[in-house]
């Protein structure tokens, strides 16, 4: 294991070199100090399967199975180093791409696909999991997280009587958002509101470089976080490609807000290292010596050469790994090509959660309609 | 069963009902003169105080007691934890108020003035109005958003809009217009109580309107929100419309009778979903049907009425539907609005149209 007390010198939070170089960092490594082996090769092969999952979905979408796949190629530090920071009870607002966050909330693999099949507008129970759908609208979610969190707040001053709770444990809310986001004015009214009211949120920015073909240094002539400082909220800038770097960081501003300190802003520095979705072209804007610079930088292989040279992980281990993730992508396929078309009329289900006699009479009427062509099957599924 | 003692839930106070007879409340129910506007504070207070979940989010609501003073003193009685005084940013409301229904509470966001809801309409139409379907029935949204509505106050630009036709074509909301104090408060009861999100308009120039409220009215033995009224019966004519314009049309349909015409006036109160049923019922005993609101014509509730009328009623209708609205014009200056908005006169013009008598718009 190779440790270095060099400190990474461009102002970004980084326990791991691209090549897997460890340095001592005692800020960020104080919240690592439970970190055994096990837990060590738990992060690594969550990383493994997220990355074998995406690439089965994309697989999928290629294959028609899919309608769409956003993948997180690049992302998987980013995603499973956050991911795994939190608690159970923490509540996760997650735009589209977040798939290995919903994996570490939970998510049954079928249930990551449903939404892209074009089946459901969300996989999941989002009350079951602790993660809201995912958010298409770039950047909504984010108020979403903060008024969550302001009613985590309200929760605590009605029990405790005092309008400063001591010694809170909060549930916290997440917001996950990308770069493009960044120029969002629900974004920035979520740093209002979040600030204003110290409520317990985390937003963990993935600056992934690209809001599909726009550059990030369109979005933003400064870096993401220093945005945070001028809505009065400590923010953090972390190599989103080290998943140790991403994981103190990310219980760092939990334990903040869990104690009453606020919000925080965290900008993952990482790389969509793939399409925005499986219907965009990055060749149009995108030159390939970038792609393959970040390559280089690959969250993955940087874990597992740090792995390797603390005797964490072996060939054995690979193997073990590897084929966690060929049993899970295996899942997803089957789960996938499994799933059959919902019936016609659950269009009309949950519009209202009490009867709207206009939405009522509409079903009745499309409902008589279908039953005119009962003999043709045409209510029946299609797959 | 001949008799039996029951106790009240909203009440705690028990009344016994004997054969035949109807129970009669033995509590002490305040019934008071409030203004709309006090009405609507008194419904706020009430739904606050039966349920802790009930939580007021918007610009000045606090401190100050909202503009038009309709949570006054409500800070002071709850905290400014449930009566929450905001940034000026009402995407940030509603969206705040978004995720506050998802941690289980029943926010009423107060938007200051009609003018200012476009800003946060994606909120609303893609996010509030959806999340209950989005979610597959997972996650309710039970968010009340107070609107102040409409013209004739002599206000500035973006202070007298007439905004609901938007919210009314967009599934997933319900959307509702008082006109009265008594149903202010409780329809704003039922709107907090409600799993939907409500659309709930409150029409400026009828604040200071004033009227009996019992604000402890039961709300299930009330006229459900979804139900329009008939609040004056005639013969010759069904006159539609809903909040502001309501104490118009019941003029109106007074003037008319001085001169011999029956005109039949429905409070619509709710816009969506649209009580069509009692509408039909009208036009069928009228044979005619007059449209009036505050709202540019095009693609107006007005339309969505006559249309529907015009295919349920078809065979009994004696003139076509017609519409009495505001222009298609951007809301005009303080001392034009009387040019814009529907008055006593131009409602009685419309009357006489349908009635085949040539009304001054067609001479």
């Amino acid at each position: 294991m190779t440790v270095t007390d060099a400190p990474p010198s461009d102002g970004v939070a980084r326990l791991l070199d691209a090549d897997g170089t460890r340095h001592a960092a005692p800020d960020h490594d104080r919240w690592l100090e439970d970190l055994d082996e096990a837990a060590l090769r738990g992060l690594y092969e969550d990383m493994v399967v997220v990355r074998r999952i995406d690439a089965e979905a994309t697989a999928l979408q290629r294959q028609g199975e899919l309608a769409l796949w956003p993948p997180l190629l690049g992302q998987e530090a980013a995603q499973i180093g956050s991911g795994r920071a939190l608690r159970p009870d923490d509540f996760v607002f997650s735009s589209y791409r977040e798939h290995a966050v919903a994996y570490c909330r939970g998510v049954e693999l079928v249930d990551l696909v449903r939404v892209w099949r074009g089946i459901a507008a969300c996989g999941w129970d989002p009350t079951a999991v602790r993660m809201a759908s995912p958010q298409v609208i770039i950047g909504a979610q984010a108020l979403h997280a903060t008024g969550y969190a302001m009613g985590v707040l309200t929760e605590a001053v009605n029990a405790s009587g005092a309008d400063d709770p001591d010694g809170p444990d909060l549930d916290v809310a997440v917001a996950y958002l990308g770069d493009g986001a960044m120029s969002q004015g629900d974004v920035n009214e979520s740093f209002v509101f979040a600030a204003t009211y110290q409520a317990p949120v985390v937003f963990f920015c993935q600056n992934n470089q690209w809001a599909i073909s726009e550059p990030v240094d369109l979005q933003s002539r400064v870096p993401l976080v220093d945005r945070s400082a001028g809505f009065g909220i400590p923010g953090v800038r972390v190599d989103g490609n080290d998943v140790l770097a991403v994981l103190a960081v990310t219980r760092e501003a939990l334990d903040r807000a869990r104690t009453g300190g606020g919000p925080t802003f965290v900008e993952a520095v990482t790389y969509r290292r793939g399409p925005h979705t499986t219907a965009d072209d990055p060749t149009r804007y995108r030159d390939a010596a970038e792609v393959e610079a970040w390559a280089r930088r690959d969250p993955v292989d940087r874990f597992a050469a740090y792995l390797r040279g603390a005797g964490v992980l072996d060939d054995d281990e690979e193997s073990r790994v590897q084929e966690a993730a060929d049993r899970a992508a295996a899942a997803v396929r089957a789960g996938c090509t499994a799933l059959r078309d919902p019936d016609p009329l659950t269009v009309f289900d949950h519009v209202h959660a009490q009867e709207h006699a206009g939405l009522a009479a509409q079903r009745a009427e499309y409902a008589q309609y279908l039953d005119g062509f009962v003999d043709d099957d045409v209510t029946e599924g299609q797959s | 069963m001949s008799s039996a003692t029951v106790t009240s839930r909203a009440t705690g106070t028990t009344e016994t009902t004997g054969p035949g007879g109807a129970g009669q409340a033995t509590s002490g129910r305040a019934v008071s003169t409030l203004t709309l506007s006090r009405a609507l504070g008194a419904g706020l207070r009430r739904a606050m105080s039966d349920d802790e979940k009930v939580v007021l989010l918007g610009e000045d609501i606090g401190r100050l007691g909202g503009v038009y003073r309709v949570t006054d003193g409500l800070q002071e009685q709850f905290g400014r934890h449930r009566v929450v005084d905001t940034p000026l940013a009402e995407s940030g409301i509603v969206g705040t108020a978004i995720g506050m229904a998802f941690r289980g509470f029943r926010p009423v966001v107060e938007i200051q003035f009609d003018g200012f809801v476009y800003v946060t309409f994606d909120q609303i139409v893609s996010q509030l109005a959806r999340m209950h379907a989005r979610t597959a029935g997972r996650v309710p949204m039970p968010v009340t958003i107070r609107i102040p509505v409409g013209g004739g106050i002599g206000a500035a630009e973006h202070h007298s809009e007439s905004p609901e036709a938007y919210f009314a074509h967009t599934a997933g909301l319900r959307v509702v217009s008082v006109a009265d104090p008594q149903d202010a408060c409780t329809v704003l009861r039922q709107a907090i109580a409600c799993d939907d999100p409500v659309i709930f308009f409150e029409p400026k120039r009828r604040y200071h309107v004033k009227g009996e409220v019992d604000e402890a009215i039961e709300l299930d033995a009330a006229l459900p929100m979804d139900a329009a009224r008939v609040l004056r019966t005639g013969t010759d004519v069904t006159l539609v419309t809903w909040g502001g314009l309501v104490g118009t049309a019941l003029d109106a349909a007074s003037a008319a009778a001085d001169e011999g015409v029956s005109i039949e006036v429905v409070d619509l109160r709710s816009l969506s979903p649209i009580d069509h049923a009692t509408v039909a019922a009208s036009v069928r005993r009228t044979g005619r049907l007059v449209v009036t609101h505050e709202a540019a014509r095009t693609c107006g509730l007005g339309a969505e009425i006559a249309a529907t009328v015009t295919e349920r009623c078809f065979e009994h209708l004696e003139a076509a539907p017609l519409r009495v609205t505001g222009h298609d014009v951007p809301y005009p200056p303080a001392r034009l609005e009387q040019h814009h908005l529907p008055d006593l006169d131009r409602i009685l013009d419309g009357v006489d149209r349908v009635l085949g008598r040539g009304g001054v718009a067609t001479r």
